[in-house]
């Protein structure tokens, strides 16, 4: 290679607008996602080899319900958790751990920029989930009713609350041990948060466990779906669940 | 003093109570290298780190392009290299360049920057795979891809075989012909004596020297004077022309060492003894101090943990 030519590297500082760095951070995010395995595995794989799984055969008894109107909701739920929650919690406590939030902290990019990319990501991958799940559920003979724009808002305030507590979990921990921890509370919550089980199977723990952020999900998505209810107790849930994580994140949240 | 591309004074930091920096005071002028030198654990990289704004200090001041280091405005005017890592280890090396670039108004072009680099056969290898002397390329060209007035370099050639340091060699006195300030940091003292204008050298987080490479290898010590001959020559006679202060020694056999002010006139006194003895002195050297020399002088020759 020949030498630099005289002025190739001559100053000329300056940041790109906004739109350009949001889409170019959430491009790479998406990539990272979609790249990722098991990324991969946890948004869609188990979502709906479990709402197959569950609606076909008989082992979960859902109080004589129609298998499918329990199981969409709730698989609906574990969707949402799964990639607000556990994958952008991996995926911040290894880009901590590997210095890439430490780098881009060291770049134009704003850190609002950065957690708007992150933001967006979910959301595609979340439509992607939605769409499969739906299908998927309307094949097994699920049936549903009630406002969409109730969903809407479940959906994105359950998006917030599980994004609050992936980043709190991913912005304080180390890489392996956020990864543990966020595997831990994903099976938690899928067992005891109203998504594998109906809550009522756990007797007097109902009404403690309805508080949980995944059971507020998965049992608000049930009322609007299958009876038609807006879910006024499961929004205001998800609201404190929302408030309370984003203010301990962005407290607690350390770059590297 | 106004106008420096980095100011750092009466600068402090500890950790659990023991002082990592402490006093240090330095300043860098705007187009030139500067490199922090010093063994590991001597401050070097928390030097850095605080005037990147990664840390806080504890006392002092810095002022980096006159603002201080957590202004935003300077985000797109410095450009920084970590001492490791920093890149999505998922994303290849091509894209991880670009996502940075397109934060720059008007970054460089990243192909041709990947290029010169070396990197242009791994451009579609994922990070991870890189080996660690590729990652450390990639990592200086992340840190000018955005076309900055200054830049950190920390330890930018650490486990680089030679041609890759070269080209990073060659990068960072491109920069300076273009007029960006380049602040390194290195234990490696041929790096520093090839690269930097101006040199403090570190030790437990105190200054011990700073300057010019020239200054620094000029200062203090005297030169010395070697070569061979045959065994056995009269060195009070030597003495006796060489002016005061000078030493003569043989050791072993045959090879003479002259200590002193080694100066045009030393070496035409030593060469006209020579022949009037009627003696070849052969592989005559004259030997100045190298930057190593001032370095273990001041450090001492321990090996640092």
């Amino acid at each position: 290679m020949t030498a630099w030519p005289p002025g190739a590297l001559a100053p000329q500082p300056g940041a790109a607008p906004l739109p350009r760095m949001l889409r170019a951070q959430t491009r790479a995010e998406l990539t990272l996602v979609l790249r990722n395995g098991e990324q991969v595995l946890l948004s869609l794989v188990i979502p709906l080899g479990l709402l197959v799984l569950l609606v076909t055969v008989p082992f979960v008894d859902v109080d004589g319900q129609e298998r499918a109107d329990f199981f969409v909701p709730g698989v609906l739920a574990l969707a949402v958790m799964s990639t607000a929650f556990t994958g952008q919690a991996i995926g911040v406590g290894f880009e901590r751990q590997y210095g890439v939030l430490k780098r881009l902290g060291a770049t134009p990019l704003p850190r609002a920029v950065l957690l708007a990319a992150k933001t967006l990501a979910v959301l595609a991958v979340e439509v992607l989930q939605v769409m499969l799940i739906c299908l998927t559920g309307l094949l097994l003979g699920w049936n549903p009713s009630g406002s969409a724009a109730a969903v809407v808002a479940l959906v994105l305030l359950g998006t917030v609350a599980f994004s609050g507590l992936g980043l709190l979990l991913g912005g304080t921990l180390r890489g392996l041990t956020t990864l543990a921890a966020a595997n831990l509370v994903w099976f938690v919550l899928l067992v005891l948060g109203g998504i594998l089980f109906p809550l009522a199977a756990f007797g007097a723990a109902e009404p403690a466990l309805s508080l949980l952020p995944s059971a507020a999900l998965s049992s608000g998505l049930r009322e609007v779906l299958t009876a038609g209810e807006l879910p006024l107790q499961p929004l205001a849930t998800l609201a404190v669940w929302a408030v309370g994580s984003l203010a301990a994140a962005s407290r607690l949240f350390r770059w590297e | 003093m106004t106008g420096a591309a980095l100011e750092v004074l009466d600068l402090a930091k500890r950790y659990a109570g023991r002082a990592v920096v402490d006093c240090l005071s330095f300043s860098v002028r705007p187009g030139t290298v500067f490199a922090l030198l010093g063994p590991n654990g001597a401050g070097k990289t928390t030097t850095v780190e605080i005037c990147e704004g990664f840390r806080s200090a504890d006392a002092g001041e810095v002022h980096v392009l006159g603002l201080p280091p957590r202004d935003r405005s300077l985000r797109s005017r410095v450009g920084v290299m970590p001492q490791s890592g920093g890149a999505y280890p998922g994303l290849r090396a091509r894209e991880m360049l670009r996502l940075v670039a397109s934060f720059a108004a008007h970054p460089l072009p990243p192909d041709e920057l990947l290029d010169r680099l070396g990197l242009g056969e791994v451009a579609d290898t994922a990070y991870r795979r890189l080996s660690g002397g590729q990652q450390q390329r990639l990592s200086l060209a992340l840190a000018v891809v955005g076309r900055p007035e200054l830049v950190f370099l920390d330890e930018p050639t650490a486990g680089l075989d030679p041609q890759a340091r070269r080209a990073t060699w060659e990068l960072v006195e491109a920069l300076r012909s273009d007029g960006v300030t380049v602040v390194l940091t290195t234990h490696l003292l041929d790096e520093a004596e090839r690269l930097a204008d101006d040199v403090v050298i570190l030790d437990a987080g105190r200054v011990v020297a700073a300057g010019t490479v020239a200054e620094l290898t000029a200062s203090g010590a005297a030169g010395q004077l070697r070569f061979l001959a045959p065994a056995g020559l009269d060195l009070g006679a030597l003495l006796a022309d060489l002016p005061a202060g000078c030493s003569a020694t043989e050791s072993p056999a045959g090879h003479y060492l002259v200590e002193g002010a080694v100066d045009p006139r030393l070496l035409a006194t030593v060469a006209t003894w020579c022949a009037d003895r009627g003696v070849l002195a052969r592989d005559l050297r004259v030997q100045t101090r190298t930057l190593e020399d001032v370095f273990l002088e001041l450090t001492g020759p321990e090996p640092r943990a």
